[in-house]
């Protein structure tokens, strides 16, 4: 009863930091405005981009988490982890990687112009879905391949000395299970999408509505129009949750024995072809951002530092904050209240938290503690994405014997529960870290000079010119962000060989 | 006792010092008050001359001086630009600047009595001058090969790109549509702010950007790379200038009024051109720093003010959206 409780004040809290400033915002606006057709139009390029860069995100991840689920080979825990770094990209490092392979003069044209074969262009619809699969493949990948290495390894041999079909009866009810939800948080991260979308979209045609909420908000100064947006990408998120819980059936598996899993099916060649493919396409334009931010290193003020600290300490605040919510949250009501999180847009949650504080304090003096505090809403979703399935499974097949041995409350957690959350603990506080890390979020609304962080830094520097030091500050980002996640990960990962 | 009594003198003496130095807030763009920006020495030299304290707070400035209203602690708000003018004057948070502005070198006539100009440039296209020997006109342009790749800046989300779909509307008016119908299969694609399109030029994504007359001269002064220029238009560049105000509501009207002044002053204006890579509003061009007097200048300003910018441009940007999204 009293875990109940905490669970339903939890939710009510996540809820009301959301539709809290959504509806500030909506009252200095002085209330609703009509859309125009061009946010209509926004609006269903919004949706459609966004339904077909999550179908293809999951479908492609199912074959991959599947290869290395079954297979082990010589640096796979390294690969698993930098194959996360583009999750955690800064926007515009994505953008101008991805190009360095994609674009006009990329690697992929100057491969193909020889052969004969005409020249890719990435600018269109089909740029906005690449890029958007570039992003949250690497998401879908781990939070299936989590519910591969949930399945008890007696299933498998079981199964295995039956001669039993293994994917209708162990992989379909996991992926059942898993993958709506997984569909359900990228659909709604890519409703968000702006400059991506616009970038690599080519132009107005791959207008959406994050960008009408940015127009509203910096140009028209129509904070009416911007909380009406806002409430239509609520209103989005919700549904979306709503509809991946619906689909979302199907049993676990039951308890084993919490050993390695051992597979005798699949086909090796096949497999590696999926792992070395997804590789591949994810690694080229990393290694694009690496070259390119190389030599800015070498560049960078020595006010870079201060500010990597600042943008570290706003990461580690926001992983501490992020796991005291989700654990009484990681139930499946819980999960769908957290969506509201990342269907809103950060400059109308910055905007309102901004007219909430600022009767009482100076807003500037609560910069960091509010990126913190939205990075925290941002990251939600994903980690109970991560962690529901453990919490759930842990406290069915661990909370009837802990009750027979009476133990219950934080003795239970830390016996029964703990151990068995400590992988996905890890991944989920290692991915909350890393967004935390490279997020520009609100803090352009409340930032005084000398207290930026590490991406406004970036920004700061590509806006006077200095592309070079800029791309040196981008990899350092991208290299502090994926050192965070790794370390997280990896201690989370502590003894279990997956 | 008596060490505590001494530490306690000591210290309302240091408070009373604190005190008696004023403190001027004063609102600019991140870019303003950033390290690589004019800020810091702006901030040195005017502390000099009032003896105060110069605080910046930097971030969005109109949306944010917008949302606070009358409880805004700033003083002067340096860093509008004339397309969010008229919204900051309606706004009646700022007061007029009394100031003699015939000191201005603009390239034409000015007489606002609440924004006071501290730089200004004009939109261009830039090319590498080794790959392309440039375009005289806007009409060379339009005309050049489809495998030309331009990119541009969204009007919807940057100045620049306003500043792009105004000057295609006062070269070609009722033509505009007609004019971005031509120019649509050169544009690679439009990017949310000018940083993201110049990152995509610099990379070799892109042959033309569309920037600011000044920005060759970032890259022959700092970098001693002499291959970027801007394309001079014999139909004439849109004009943009940076703008400062004084807050009405303002607690230190003789400082931020002294803040104001100094806009105007050779100090000021000398500071300008390679830290903010602008040309000075109110300095005459022998005084301008090398390269920034070689620079080839346009013939024709062209300029809507606010109140024309306010009424041409939700047409402007139905045209660049119809054209380009055929």
């Amino acid at each position: 009863m009293a875990q109940r409780l905490v669970s339903i004040t939890a939710a009510l809290v996540v809820a009301g930091l959301v539709i809290g400033p959504v509806t500030a915002v909506l009252w200095r606006g002085g209330g609703f405005a009509a859309l125009s057709a061009a946010d209509l139009a926004a609006l269903r390029f919004t949706v459609w981009q966004a339904f077909w860069s999550a179908t293809l995100s999951v479908c492609l991840a199912i074959p991959v988490a599947r290869a290395l689920s079954r297979r082990t080979f010589w640096g796979r825990s390294a690969l698993i982890s930098v194959m996360g770094a583009p999750f955690i990209l800064p926007v515009i490092v994505a953008i101008l990687g991805l190009l360095a392979v994609f674009g006009g003069n990329g690697v992929v044209n100057a491969v193909l112009g020889p052969l004969g074969i005409p020249k890719l262009d990435i600018y269109g619809a089909q740029g906005v879905i690449l890029a958007h699969v570039f992003f949250n493949l690497p998401l879908a990948v781990r939070l299936i391949l989590q519910g591969w290495l949930q399945i008890p390894s007696e299933r498998f041999r079981v199964a295995a000395s039956l001669d039993a079909p293994v994917f209708w009866l162990l992989e379909w009810p996991m992926l059942r299970r898993i993958a709506p939800s997984a569909f359900a948080v990228i659909f709604v991260i890519c409703l968000g999408s702006f400059a991506v979308a616009l970038t690599l979209g080519g132009g107005p045609r791959a207008t959406t509505v994050e960008l009408a909420i940015y127009q509203a908000f910096k140009f028209d100064f129509d904070l009416s129009k911007a909380a009406s947006l806002a409430v239509v990408q609520l209103c989005l998120g919700l549904s979306a949750g709503t509809v991946a819980l619906l689909l979302s059936r199907g049993d676990m598996l039951g308890a084993g024995l919490d050993r390695v899993v051992q597979r005798w099916d699949g086909n090796r060649l096949v497999d590696a072809l999926w792992i070395s493919a997804a590789s591949l396409f994810l690694l080229a334009p990393l290694c694009a951002i690496l070259v390119a931010g190389l030599p800015g290193l070498f560049d960078l003020p020595s006010s870079i530092w201060p500010a990597a600290l600042r943008s570290l300490l706003i990461a580690l605040g926001a992983v501490l904050l992020t796991m005291i919510l989700a654990l009484p949250l990681a139930t499946k009501a819980g999960e769908a209240a957290s969506l509201l999180g990342i269907s809103v847009s950060g400059l109308v949650l910055g905007t309102g938290l901004f007219l909430i504080v600022q009767p009482f304090v100076r807003p500037s003096s609560v910069a960091l503690p509010i990126t913190m505090l939205v990075n925290v809403l941002m990251a939600l979703p994903f980690v109970l994405r991560i962690l529901r399935p453990s919490v759930q499974s842990a406290k069915e097949d661990f909370g009837r014997l802990g009750e027979s041995l009476g133990l219950e409350g934080w003795a239970l957690w830390r016996i029964a529960y703990f151990p068995r959350l400590r992988r996905p603990m890890g991944f989920a506080a290692g991915l909350t870290g890393a967004l935390a890390m490279g997020d520009l979020g609100v803090i352009t609304l409340f930032s005084r000079p000398g207290e930026g962080t590490l991406p406004l830094m970036m920004y700061d520097l590509m806006g006077r010119y200095q592309m070079e030091a800029a791309y040196g500050a981008a990899l350092l980002l991208v290299a502090l962000s994926v050192g965070l996640f790794w370390a997280f990960d990896k201690g989370g990962r502590v003894n279990a060989d997956a | 006792m008596k060490k505590t009594l001494l530490t306690v003198a000591g210290l309302t003496f240091a408070s009373a010092a604190a005190a008696q130095t004023e403190v001027l807030t004063v609102y600019a763009p991140d870019y303003f008050g950033s390290e690589w920006g004019p800020g810091p020495s702006i901030e040195a030299a005017f502390e000099e001359r009032c003896g105060c304290d110069l605080q910046y707070q930097t971030g969005d400035l109109l949306p944010r001086l917008l949302l606070e209203g009358e409880r805004t602690e700033a003083d002067v708000a340096i860093g509008f630009n004339t397309d969010v003018t008229k919204r900051a004057r309606d706004s009646g948070l700022f007061a007029p600047h009394g100031l003699d502005l015939s000191p201005l070198t603009l390239p034409l006539e000015w007489s606002d009595d609440t924004f006071l100009p501290f730089n200004y440039g004009h939109t261009a296209f830039i090319y590498d001058n080794t790959k392309s020997d440039g375009f005289d006109s806007f009409e060379a342009l339009l005309d050049a090969p489809d495998d030309l790749r331009i990119v541009i800046q969204d009007p919807r989300s940057s100045i620049s790109g306003l500043a792009l779909v105004l000057w295609v509307n006062a070269v070609y008016g009722d033509e505009a549509e007609a004019a971005w119908a031509r120019l649509a299969p050169k544009i690679v694609t439009v990017t949310q702010g000018w940083s993201e399109s110049y990152g995509l030029f610099t990379d070799g994504e892109a042959d033309v950007v569309l920037s600011y007359t000044t920005s060759p001269v970032y890259h022959i002064i700092a970098e001693e790379d002499l291959t970027k220029s801007a394309a001079i238009f014999e139909e004439g560049h849109y004009f943009m200038v940076e703008l400062a105000a004084k807050l009405a509501t303002t607690d230190n009207p003789e400082l931020a009024d002294q803040f104001l002044e100094f806009i105007l002053t050779e100090d000021f204006q000398t500071m300008i051109p390679t830290t903010n890579w602008s040309f000075p509003a109110a300095l005459s061009e022998d005084k301008w720093p090398e390269g920034f007097q070689d620079l080839p200048m346009p013939e024709t300003v062209l300029f809507y003010d606010e109140n024309e910018a306010a009424a041409l441009r939700d047409g402007a940007i139905e045209a660049w959206r119809s054209a380009l999204s055929q």
